[in-house]
């Protein structure tokens, strides 16, 4: 035992190398480490430029006005409690733009549809994006349709794009980030993803979950009243955890998560037991994760509790000098783990 | 909100004297993945006595699955004329000739069930389809293929077959317990679910034979750190012992039901393991009266070809033979993004737990204490 | 090697029941649970039950079992808590 001990502490640090694929997999599309690799191999060394290689969720348009951002929509099914696609398109694009800073101005619509879908469903999906767009305070000022075979596409895709005007307060980079920040978030984590995973995997499953999809740039504005935000985000594929291995990697500090701290409804966490995730890996669309200095922390808790996407608020972490550049979450037994973004696409599992 | 943190801080600090009381260091097998995945989620390693060690043994049933058996499994499922229903655990499960997830991306219908009961669903929805169950698992997850199986013989339906690795923990055990490369065990964490069916009773015998201590104990964080505390107590006591600490769950004779279910249509078969060859009697092969529903028979399948992806030591990890660090493709060519080995790729591995949990491999787990961060929040 | 989470049966038909699972419903096959009772905890794998939860123990030791009851209890407006005793470490047998 003790001989094994030693050839531990041997080890020097691995460097994973990637393999490269040749054909692409669900997972490269689940926003996790899996992405990443699709990032770095293709897309970045053809397109990289100043604006995309910061990789934040909106670009910032040259001369320091606007941001720009586009995100499509594949979800299935494309209704399910608590939300829908249209719902999801409108408020995923509309807070890609208020967590860089930017108050969304206008959006762009794209519609993909298969032959053969329902005329009543497209009203339903239209009708939601209306009136997610009236809630968020947008516009859709421009769009586009197109039809494909049947069989070439799965119901109906949508694609927005969204302009967002950045309002003169600094603008949250992580760069900003600091030894000393604190995280906090505006609710309870998991409840889109297992909402929908449910849905889709195990549709007899009768639950009280419901998608938190909302559009949170009205949030998010209040927040910026109280306080300068540091860096913000939404915690959307990859979870929490996703976003805070990210950010500690980003920042070169470490990033502390206090699992008794870190909101989740007792109904998410029995339907991850059932289905064997993990709630910190989850898909969230109703969330965000702003990070601010310790003395502005109690004053933007107190301005989340007050609007009613922010009702169970909590500060659930900080950030710390160690420069290990990870995500450490400190568990409820007194103990602790590293938390890493996911690899790819959840499945629900038995073993 | 859940919050177990006051029993588990008395029980951590109680395991903590006894640990210290015993005065040399010792180690315990957790024979089931869950056991391990649960113990790295909840930080176990990081605050475990300094001279305790957990050793991980044979018990995810992805992992243990031969990796002929794998191909073969995706071989048929890269077949046109099959439907292959799987539980999710196997999708991503690396072959000689890539993995089910591929096949899906190359068009094959491969599909992720939660019971076996929604594959026989499938066969029975669509009567001009082949629907195979990929049923691996242990004495859990067999008795579920029976009743799919039963079922199917019931309604006659023609179109399901299971192509089965099911294994069964006792052999396992017992095939470590014989092998001199394994470390020295002080006593066995028994696997919670898998007693459920079997029973507490059917450990005896190992304890008797083997003088080691065996606790049944489930998976909260309380209910681990109390099994090891029991561990530690009897190695402190100088007492071997079967103990059933999972009591409200698993009773002395099992579930009387799944067993005779597993016993209507398996018979206990040898089995291959990988990295611990043929175990006898350590599989469950369908019986004669429903050998048709075999799809090894049913597609004429051959004897698969037994090979290891050439540097991957998962055999030797899974038997508690190897750390995961002592793999040199370890974080390096072997990540959960591209996995070479079945412990990499189940959620439950050791390899993907040491990586997962342990920042790619960075930390050294099996002595966390010197790295404990300071406490954080405001 | 297997997970398994406890719920409570609601509904019973045959072979198939409904089991409730704070908050989740779903249809699980009791085939292997012929003596679990409507109200009883049991264990689900795989969309079957296998086993029926002994409540007294399982209370003692399932932090959601207490979670779901203290809820139910909330719910029902009641006050009380559920009397808990010291937990049972099991004994050797």
């Amino acid at each position: 035992m003790t001989n094994q001990a030693e050839n531990h502490r041997a080890v020097s640090q691995p460097r994973p190398t990637p393999a490269r694929f040749s054909h692409i997999a669900l997972a490269h599309g689940g926003g996790g480490q899996l992405t990443d690799v699709l990032l770095n191999q293709i897309v970045m060394p053809r397109l990289n430029n100043p604006a995309l290689s910061q990789l934040l969720d909106s670009g910032m348009i040259p001369g320091g006005r606007f941001a720009l951002t586009i995100d499509s929509y594949v979800v299935q099914p494309l209704f399910f409690p608590g939300g829908d696609i249209g719902r999801l398109a409108v408020s995923g694009t509309v807070n890609d733009l208020a967590v860089c800073g930017a108050r969304p101005q206008a959006l762009a619509l794209s519609m993909i549809m298969a032959e053969g879908l329902e005329r009543k469903v497209l009203e339903r999906v239209l009708d939601s994006v209306a009136t997610t767009a009236d809630e968020a305070g947008v516009r859709i000022i421009t769009g586009d349709t197109k039809v494909v075979g049947h069989g070439q596409a799965d119901g109906i895709y949508l694609t927005t794009a969204g302009i967002g005007e950045l309002t003169g307060l600094p603008v949250p980079h992580p760069d900003h980030v600091a030894p000393g920040d604190v995280l906090i978030i505006n609710g309870p984590i998991g409840d889109h993803g297992l909402t929908v995973m449910l849905a889709r995997e195990m549709p007899e499953v009768e639950s009280v979950l419901r998608s938190d999809v909302a559009p949170l740039n009205g949030l998010i504005e209040k927040l910026r009243c109280a306080a300068e935000i540091m860096f913000m985000r939404d915690p959307t594929r990859g979870g929490l955890a996703g976003l805070a291995a990210d950010l500690a990697a980003r920042t070169g500090w470490r990033i502390n998560l206090e699992e008794n701290q870190i909101p989740i409804r007792p109904e998410s966490k029995h339907a991850a037991d059932m289905l064997g995730l993990d709630p910190l890996e989850i898909a969230n669309e109703g969330k965000v994760v702003v990070v601010v200095r310790p003395a502005e922390a109690a004053a933007v808790l107190e301005a989340m509790k007050r609007h009613p996407s922010g009702r169970d608020a909590k500060i659930i972490g900080s950030v710390t000098a160690e420069k290990d550049g990870i995500c450490v979450l400190h568990t409820s037994i007194g103990g602790w783990r590293v938390l890493q973004k996911p690899y790819g696409e959840q499945l629900p599992r038995i073993c | 909100m859940i919050s177990t943190d006051q029993s588990a801080e008395k029980l951590l600090e109680r395991l903590r004297v006894a640990a210290q009381a015993v005065k040399e260091d010792i180690a315990f097998m957790e024979v089931c993945g869950t056991h391990t995945t649960s113990a790295f989620r909840c930080g176990l390693p990081t605050v475990m006595p300094p001279n305790v060690r957990l050793i991980s043994g044979p018990g995810c049933p992805v992992c243990v699955t031969s990796q002929g058996d794998i191909d073969r499994l995706i071989d048929l499922g890269s077949r046109q004329d099959v439907i292959l229903c799987t539980y999710g655990d196997m999708l991503r499960v690396p072959g000689r000739r890539g993995n089910l997830e591929t096949a899906r991306t190359r068009g094959r219908r491969i599909e992720v069930v939660y019971s076996s009961m929604d594959a026989l669903k499938r066969a029975i929805d669509e009567p001009d389809q082949q629907v195979v169950f990929a049923a691996v698992g242990f004495e859990t997850t067999a008795p579920a293929t029976a009743a799919a199986v039963c079922e199917a013989q019931r309604q006659n339906v023609r179109n399901f077959s299971v192509l089965a690795s099911h294994k069964r923990i006792i052999p396992a055990m017992r095939a470590l317990l014989t092998d001199e490369e394994i470390p020295s065990i002080h006593g066995f964490l028994c696997p919670g679910h898998v007693s459920v069916i079997i029973g507490s009773e059917i450990y005896r015998p190992i304890v008797d034979e083997f003088n080691v201590s065996c606790v049944i104990g489930g998976f909260e964080p309380t209910q681990l750190i109390s099994s090891l505390l029991c561990l530690t107590e009897l190695v402190l006591n100088r007492q071997t012992a079967l103990v059933n600490q999972y009591r409200e769950a698993v009773r002395p004779e099992g579930n009387p039901r799944a067993l005779a279910l597993l016993a209507e249509v398996f018979e206990p078969g040898d089995a291959r393991w990988r990295g611990m060859g043929i175990i006898p009697e350590s599989g469950l092969v369908l019986r004669d009266k429903y050998r048709h529903f075999d799809a090894v028979q049913r597609f004429e399948l051959s004897e698969p070809d037994e090979h290891e992806p050439p540097g991957c030591i998962c055999g030797k990890v899974i038997s508690g033979a190897a750390l995961p660090v002592q793999c040199k493709l370890f974080g390096r060519a072997c990540t959960p993004v591209s996995p070479i080995g079945p412990c990499m790729v189940s959620s439950e591995g050791t390899c993907s737990a040491w990586f997962k949990y342990g920042r790619s491999g960075h930390l050294n787990l099996s002595c966390t204490h010197a790295n404990e961060p300071q406490e954080v929040l405001p | 090697m297997c997970l398994a989470v406890p719920a409570k049966l609601i509904e019973q038909d045959g072979q198939q029941g409904i089991v409730d699972l704070h908050g989740n419903r779903l249809r699980v096959n009791t085939m292997m649970t012929p003596e679990a009772q409507t109200g009883d905890w049991i264990l689900i794998h795989a969309g079957f039950a296998i086993e029926r939860l002994d409540p007294e123990a399982a209370r003692e030791t399932w932090a959601l079992i207490k979670d779901a009851e203290q809820a139910a209890e909330d719910q029902a407006g009641q006050s009380g808590s559920v009397a808990r005793t010291n937990r049972n470490n099991g004994g050797i047998v």
